[in-house]
């Protein structure tokens, strides 16, 4: 019987370190047993338990897109027991990783449309993974305009600096980086925050669909702004953070209502939610 | 005991009528026998639920913890030095509590009353003063009270109410003569691998659900060291050590703090009598330190001040 | 289907004889109340009892369960991979669990086994356990087995049904595994018809005795949020302590924490039960708790089991009406007395 408790053995291939507290960094992991990539398919918007031995795991989104070979990336913020061993970690060390885990951004419905993307802080790692998959050469002619709304407290706190950069100098995505402050005389992005960014760069919800990941805070604030656009809560994608064990459905914690946040999200409509208990 | 019942219902009415409270703690009468409700009542006509009996072995205390509005509650002796405890420990203050006092000749143990019957199912109790007759579908038994006390009731010393805004009753003639350290002695008695033998036996039952240390109005730390995961002091599995550990240690916490009371193991859904554990320590406090908990407003516990004549012995 | 008829003494003997192909669990007189154990020739089952405190839940979810185990280190090639456990899978039987229990493994077989996934482990055990029930003769005050799905001689969940005819046990083949279960076992004769009527009467009067039946049929037409804002949780928690009794006594709670313990350079990833009544159960680790307060757990509860599990699975309640967390929770909240509130908002 397959064990879905069992974790993929992998060698963290590559450690970098995002963001100027140094509190996140971005892990490259390579299977041990090749054939353990090809098992390991996944969708952006999903994510994996990241496994250590001796200290347990912790559900992390996806930061890589399937459009990358070789490799899955995870970017992690350094919190609890389990983060902290992370990031004293080397590279060359082993440990495992078990997924995919949950559902992903609604990738069927999105073909064909307008996609904008709003996104704070740390919680930008599956929306990564979801542009570097929508702009593939083989995905970019499934979407239409590509509108990236992407906020951190500080420039140094803005996660793939480099990839951000890169991005802004296309022409098939539309780029607003903001950051609530900064002293940088040479900052040539936005000043503000996501929510008003949000209202002032997005100008319709035509044919839109609208992903959303950030702090609770963020995601209250951009909510209205999105629904004075025009976005209805079925066009309005968020994706939720729970504590987890199993990652499967079955531990029993992550649940609001009658759904897991671990099986039947960690994405969910803004539709969805508004029919669930507001306990998250 | 039972006439008590009515008389609190006319306190906590004329208390929240006169809005002298906001609120109003007390039992109800439970849906199984011997088993009453720690009850909340706020609305004045509904002061009829509660209840009291023989029954109430729960610590309402438990129910006062960082509570800010002004709250009346029914207090026996050993819930009132638990209340007193509570005043000096900052948990409540005195002035937002009105302490509606019951003189208390001890509870029923219901599990004593089940081995009587032969664990057959009891469906009624009534309890007239000094007996009590136990119903079941086929038997009918009449009990004396006295003979069916709660262990920590049974050598219980103050029986009356230590602090108290308007009592209920005369006040009890307290019991003299007991001694109450007897199968502490015992344990005293062995030697260190006997001992471990002892508390590991004791513990063998334990189901880690916490009720004993959540019924018990001595642990409100916000949390818990068994659930401290940074660093992680117990292992969380039915491991005998680690189940150990936290009984040993929870009764640490609750040295020179502890009345007796007898929720934990009342509570206890596996009958573990975890009194083992805290009577030691407060036959300790009371040796060392001349110390009973909660009898007065003014002094601290001894484990939570320091006195030059304090017990040092222990310093070698 | 095999019926046959055993005295008691029979029946005990023709146990004794199966401990050579299954391990058994009966119940066991274990200080004031039973408790199922496994029957190693010390061990004597004691079939006079109601139920046993605990629910036979842990023989094929045992409180605390290994599942991997690893080395630490850098020095072995293997270090820091997780490597299952090796278990026991041999054939078990629960001799005398009582109907509703087995139908508790029924509900909780809807979490650990579905069309998605399937726990290892929890699949396992059962799949290699055979549910000898014992009917309830006298069910006690506190059980509502029939008010969901149930009954004291409900057949559904058992692999074979003893009925308890005074001085001889009829045993009633249900499954494949019962009557494997009863093709090993020595003694007993073919039972006759006298035998088949008794137990049918038997089975038509216990049910009369159940008293306390909340419907739970009206649970289904609730909306989840409507109940989820009722004004009466906070009324149903005020006195709960958030102590485990409830969740670990149930036979269909079924939540779990995963643990790593380390001891030197090996350690073992372990599964404990959980429950949803501690505040750590839903922690995060930045501190945020979306179940903080007493109330939201006690809520969670009960909606767990008698809404979410509903509407999850269309196919009854979380719950099989043992009445232990009635008899046992130390604040005598009463899942009845919730149903009923859940019923009547």
């Amino acid at each position: 019987m397959e064990n879905p408790y069992l974790p993929y053995p992998v060698r963290i291939d590559k450690i970098t370190v995002e963001t100027e507290d140094r509190n996140l960094k971005t892990f490259h992991f390579v299977f041990l047993n090749p054939e353990d990539e090809a098992k390991f398919a996944y969708t952006p918007g999903q994510f994996a338990e990241l496994s250590i031995a001796g200290k347990g795991e912790i559900p992390i989104g996806i930061a890589s897109s399937p459009t990358e070979k070789g490799f899955v990336a995870f970017t992690v913020n350094k919190v609890g027991l389990v983060s902290s061993y992370l990031h004293n970690m080397k590279e060359g060390d082993v440990m495992g990783i078990r997924g995919p885990l949950g559902n992903w951004y609604p990738w069927h419905e999105m073909e064909g449309k307008n996609v904008v993307i709003v996104g704070g802080g740390f919680a930008f790692t599956t929306l990564r993974s979801s542009i570097i998959y929508m702009i593939h050469p083989e995905n970019r002619p499934r979407f239409k305009d590509i509108t990236v709304v992407y906020g951190a407290r500080t420039p140094g706190m803005l996660l793939y600096k480099d990839e951000l950069a890169a991005w802004e100098q296309r022409d098939d995505i539309h780029m607003h980086i903001t950051v609530d402050g900064t002293n940088d005389p040479d900052w040539k992005y936005n000043i503000g925050f996501v929510p008003t960014i949000t209202e002032q760069k997005i100008t319709s919800a035509d044919n839109a669909i609208a992903i959303v990941c950030g702090p609770p805070i963020m995601i209250r604030f951009t909510q209205p702004v999105l629904e004075k656009l025009g976005f209805p809560p079925e066009r309005i994608i968020l994706s939720l953070e729970m504590r987890m064990k199993c990652g499967i459905g079955m531990c029993g914690r992550c649940n609001i209502g009658d759904k897991y946040v671990c099986k039947d999200g960690p994405v969910f409509s803004l539709a969805q939610l508004k029919e669930m208990p507001p306990e998250y | 005991m039972l006439r008590y019942t009515e008389k609190i219902q006319e306190t906590a009415k004329r208390l929240l009528q006169e809005k002298r409270v906001d609120a109003f703690i007390g039992y109800g009468k439970g849906s199984v026998p011997m088993m009453n409700q720690p009850l909340m009542v706020s609305d004045p006509d509904r002061v009829d639920r509660l209840y009291w009996d023989n029954f109430c072995g729960l610590n309402l205390c438990n129910y006062l913890t960082k509570r800010t509005d002004k709250v009346g509650i029914v207090a026996n002796g050993c819930n009132s030095r638990n209340i007193v405890t509570h005043i000096i420990e900052n948990q409540i203050k005195r002035d937002q509590l009105y302490i509606v006092g019951i003189p208390c000749e001890g509870m029923i143990d219901h599990r004593a009353v089940m081995r009587a019957v032969k664990q057959k199912e009891i469906l009624d109790i009534q309890q007239n003063g000094k007996t009590f007759v136990v119903k079941g579908a086929d038997f009918e038994e009449t009990f004396e009270k006295e003979k069916f006390l709660q262990s920590n009731c049974a050598v219980c010393i103050h029986r009356n109410p230590v602090i108290y805004d308007e009592l209920l009753g005369d006040l009890v003639e307290e019991q003299t003569g007991v001694s109450p350290y007897q199968d502490v002695e015992k344990v005293e008695a062995m030697d260190p691998e006997k001992k471990q033998g002892f508390f590991t036996r004791l513990i063998s039952r334990c189901i880690r659900c916490y009720a004993c240390r959540n019924a018990c109005p001595l642990c409100y730390c916000p949390t818990c060291f068994v659930d401290e995961s940074r660093p992680q002091w117990v292992g969380k599995s039915s491991d005998p050590t680690d189940t150990l550990t936290f009984h040993f240690l929870r009764a640490y916490h609750c040295a020179g703090r502890c009345t007796d009371c007898g929720a934990c193991e009342r509570v206890c859904p596996m009958g573990i009598s975890m009194r083992q554990f805290t009577k030691k320590l407060n036959k300790d406090c009371q040796e060392l330190f001349s110390w009973e908990a909660g009898l007065t407003l003014d002094q601290r516990p001894p484990l939570d001040v320091y006195r030059p004549d304090d017990y040092n012995d222990f310093i070698k | 289907m095999t019926e046959r008829v055993y005295t008691k003494e029979e029946w005990i003997r023709g146990l004794e004889g199966l401990r050579e192909d299954y391990t058994l669990f009966v119940p066991v007189k274990d200080g004031d109340f039973h408790a199922f154990m496994p029957m190693n020739g010390e061990k004597v089952p004691d079939f006079d009892f109601q139920n046993t405190r605990l629910s036979p839940k842990s023989v094929i979810y045992p409180r605390s369960e290994r599942l991997f185990e690893y080395i630490l280190g850098n020095a072995d090639p293997e270090a820091n991979i997780l490597k299952e456990s090796s278990k026991d899978f041999s054939p078990r039987a629960i001799v005398g669990i009582r109907p509703c229990d087995a139908q508790a493994f029924q509900i909780v077989r809807r979490n650990f086994d579905n069309p998605e996934y399937r726990d290892p482990w929890w699949v396992r055990h059962f799949e290699s356990t055979t549910l000898v029930g014992l009917g309830c003769n006298e069910p006690c005050s506190t059980c509502f087995c029939t008010a969901v799905g149930g009954g004291p001689f409900h057949e559904d969940g058992l692999d074979a049904l003893v009925f308890d005819l005074g001085e001889r046990y009829l045993i009633k083949g249900l499954t494949d595994k019962g009557e494997a279960f009863l093709a090993k076992m020595n003694g007993g004769k073919p039972a006759d018809e006298a035998v088949l009527k008794a137990a049918e009467d038997l089975t038509a009067s216990a049910s009369q005795k159940i008293t306390s039946s909340p419907p739970t049929d009206p649970l289904k037409g609730k909306k989840i949020n409507d109940l989820f804002n009722a004004p009466f949780w906070e009324e149903v928690a005020f006195g709960c302590l958030n102590c485990g009794t409830c969740t670990y006594l149930c036979p269909t709670c079924w939540c779990f924490d995963v643990q790593d313990e380390v001891l030197g350079k090996e350690g073992d990833r372990i599964r404990n039960w959980d429950s949803c009544m501690f505040p750590l159960f839903t922690l995060h680790g930045s501190g945020h708790n979306p179940r903080d307060k007493k109330v939201q757990r006690v809520r969670q509860r009960f909606m767990h089991k008698l809404k979410y599990y509903v509407d999850k699975y269309d196919n009854g309640v979380q719950c099989s009406g043992c009445g232990r967390c009635v008899r046992y929770c130390p604040v005598n909240i009463d899942i009845r007395d919730v149903c009923e509130r859940m019923n009547n908002y």
